[in-house]
């Protein structure tokens, strides 16, 4: 049965590792939901957050496969369960919708969102949640006519008090020394 | 240590013969001619072997990495030149072979303006090398070159490529040399788990009908000796893979064939009765494996294997033992209980008996008119007391070749396995013959891939290399002939073939040859190019409709392998 995994590579900042990574994906014909990539909380290495749909076994492969790569360090996968995400969504609607009723002030008071910025235009609303809630609010929104929406990537951290990678790199040094 | 003020190009030769390195393939152009102009005064240290082609050159480099145990080197200019290498990168990347691969770049300022002879090198060859690099400024060659042998030969070897902008082999700089022995991101391989060890030898201990599987890895780990003995020890009857092929003698007792679509009778039907099944060094290739949901189902499996994605990749195993097989067998050795299982290897001898009289001896000692690839096979083996070099193409002939020729010596079978590439046997042989010039190296082709790289006979008449080239012609692409024979209904769509004059192709080289057609001609003519002092091509014109037989039909189980049509 596929499901929606996450799976978080850490590695080495290297121009065209990008690459490197998403060809794994598509040689195997998965598609990429959602790509965030940013530092970690360890200097100097950096962080993909990727999430796919797929079943269990082809998620642990794929994971298999990232972790060949040279720069790469390690790379886990998770269920959504197992991890505390947020996307960010963006909303632009016309100023008009905002002065002829209440409703969408009230909208924007229901759903914990926010209002960022108002012009003599368009107002833009801020969202941070899940999939289902800033694509809920899209459709709330969109009755009164979005005209740009944009959302991010998905941001995920686990549950556990620390990183594993610390760990990780601990027992690698350890590791490195016993190879040689 | 020292440092000396050089250019990037300079600084390349010199990182090179750090790291050992007294032979290059390749081909020069625009965006390399630093580099080159650099390679013209080391000429003492360094051999260069211009080859017609670059596919030629980075196959040169393969069968040069195969008999040495060390990275094969290659150069190629940019654009066109770095693009012809991607046959061979993709080759060595599925086969695992250690190579490092220089390509020359537009100068830096004109990347990504479609200048001359620009191509997106790092890009295209990213899902076919383990490891590239673009190196855009003089300072990083050294730190570049080291981390690429580092990565190329370490671990599970395979094909790294350094991409250098021409601005950076002008580039001046104070030259220092450290070789690369650590990278945080990257284990080569996994140490010995001795508790893994403990439950494999414990399985291996209670087998009753165990078989062992080897590969490639158990070459590239130098674990010859490692199995030899581990075998010997347990009775347990091995079987090899394609690339396996030559790490055990073949004429040792315990040595029972081929495994795979082509492989022998035996370890084929017996994988699928055998209680353990011991995996070293081979990944379950679909040509070995047959289908994956009726292969091996009965067995404890065992692997031994360097790379973690191989573990469970196709088939699950029971008590997989990670990291380098001579360390694995090393350990496993000193677990496991002296044993024999003479019953069980009888069984093998016994499914040999059946193969001979349906297969084998049809196929090396023809009663028939025309000539069949197994005797050409069979007398070049016996002629050289089955101490030289193989080197294959892909096909008919590759199978019937690695059936019937016989390996004393480990390192002896030059082959691509996994991509299977026609166009390779003739530049990878010129590797070979390089790498190991005291050994009669043969090159076998058939009429197809002989011509996809026929232009290296140029190489091998300019640097004279005592190769013998076998070209087993039935003018036909044999093998896809074979298959649209057994499952096309007959309909050879695009499979004949109207071949050149080889031996006038040979003679116009300036290369001796001769043809033969007929079997009365066929042993002197071998010994002829044995006595020959330089390369020879003999061109066997073999039976037009030939088949390779044992086959196992795809998607078949690799019980159902068939002797005949």
């Amino acid at each position: 049965m596929k499901q929606e995994y996450i799976i978080t590579v850490f590695s080495e900042d290297q121009i065209g590792l990008l690459s490197r990574i998403t060809i794994i994906f598509t040689r195997r014909k998965i598609n990429i939901d959602s790509l965030t990539v940013s530092a970690s909380a360890i200097p100097g290495i950096f962080k993909f957050t990727i999430v796919i749909r797929e079943t269990p076994d082809r998620v642990q492969k794929v994971v298999g496969q990232l972790e060949k790569v040279v720069d790469v360090m390690k790379a886990y996968y998770n269920t959504n369960e197992e991890m505390i995400c947020q996307e960010i969504a963006l909303y632009k609607v016309p100023i008009e919708e905002l002065f002829e009723s209440d409703k969408i002030e009230q909208i924007v008071r229901n759903s914990g969102a926010r209002i960022l910025e108002i012009t003599r235009e368009y107002v833009v609303i801020e969202k941070t949640g899940h999939t289902h809630e800033t694509q809920q609010l899209f459709d709330e929104l969109n009755v009164f006519g979005v005209t740009q929406f944009n959302r991010s990537g998905r941001v995920a951290i686990t549950r556990s008090s620390i990183e594993k990678l610390s760990e990780f790199l601990k027992e690698r040094d350890a590791l490195l020394e016993q190879v040689d | 240590m020292a440092t000396q003020r050089v250019s990037g190009s300079q600084a390349v030769i010199l990182s090179l013969l750090e790291e050992g390195v007294d032979t290059i393939f390749g081909y020069p152009g625009g965006a390399i001619m630093p580099i080159y102009d650099a390679l013209y005064d080391f000429d003492q240290q360094v051999t260069h072997y211009l080859t017609r082609h670059e596919q030629g050159a980075i196959h040169a480099a393969e069968g040069y990495a195969n008999v040495t145990g060390r990275a094969g080197v290659c150069f190629a200019t940019s654009g066109p030149g770095a693009t012809n290498l991607i046959t061979g990168l993709a080759d060595a990347q599925i086969d695992s072979i250690p190579l490092v691969c220089i390509t020359g770049q537009v100068a830096s300022p004109l990347l990504g303006t479609d200048a001359f002879q620009e191509s997106d090198v790092i890009s295209i060859t990213l899902p076919v090398t383990k490891w590239n690099f673009q190196v855009t400024n003089a300072e990083e060659i050294p730190e570049a070159i080291a981390k690429a042998f580092h990565i190329a030969t370490t671990g599970r070897p395979g094909p790294v490529l350094l991409d250098i902008s021409k601005d950076a082999q002008f580039g001046l700089f104070d030259f220092e040399y450290k070789k690369c022995t650590k990278i945080r991101s990257y284990l080569p391989e996994y140490p010995v788990d001795p508790f893994q060890v403990k439950a494999a030898a414990d399985i291996i201990n209670e087998a009753k009908k165990p078989i062992v599987l080897f590969g490639h890895g158990v070459i590239l780990a130098h674990a010859e000796e490692e199995l030899k003995e581990f075998v010997e020890k347990t009775g347990i009857p091995a079987a090899w893979t394609l690339l396996g092929l030559s790490s055990l003698p073949s004429d040792h007792p315990l040595n029972v064939g081929m495994l795979g679509m082509h492989g022998n009778y035996g370890p084929n039907i017996k994988t699928n009765e055998a209680d353990v099944v011991i995996a070293i060094g081979m990944r379950f290739d679909d040509r070995v494996t047959g289908k994956v949901a009726a292969y091996a189902r009965q067995a404890k499996i065992i692997h031994l294997e360097i790379d973690p994605a191989e573990i469970n990749k196709i088939i699950k195993a029971d008590v997989p033992v990670l990291g380098n097989a001579k360390k694995s067998l090393r350990m496993l050795i000193g677990n496991v209980n002296q044993n024999s299982h003479e019953a069980w290897v009888q069984e093998f001898r016994d499914c040999d008996t059946i193969e001979y009289e349906k297969v084998i001896s049809h196929d090396i000692h023809p009663k028939k008119v025309g000539l069949t690839m197994g005797e050409v096979i069979r007398i070049a083996s016996e002629k050289t007391n089955n101490d030289a070099i193989l080197v294959t193409d892909v096909g008919q002939h590759q199978m019937i070749a690695s059936r019937y020729f016989k390996f004393n010596h480990s390192r002896s079978n030059v082959t691509s396995g996994g991509l299977g590439t026609m166009g390779y046997a003739l530049p990878a042989s010129m590797g070979a013959k390089i790498g190991k010039p005291d050994r009669v190296v043969f090159a076998v082709a058939g009429d197809g891939g002989f011509q996809m790289t026929i232009q290296e006979l140029g190489t091998i008449a300019q640097y004279n290399l005592d190769i013998k080239i076998i070209v087993l012609n039935n003018n036909f692409l044999g093998m896809v002939r074979q298959w649209q024979q057994l499952f096309f209904e007959k309909r050879y769509s695009f499979t004949e073939m109207k071949n050149p004059d080889f031996v006038g192709i040979a003679k116009a080289y300036g290369l001796a040859s001769q043809k033969v057609t007929s079997r009365d001609q066929l042993e002197d003519a071998v010994q002829a190019m044995l006595d020959h002092k330089g390369p020879f091509v003999l061109e066997v014109v073999v039976e037009k409709e030939d088949n390779v037989f044992p086959m196992i039909p795809t998607g078949a189980s690799i019980s159902d392998i068939l002797l005949e049509p």
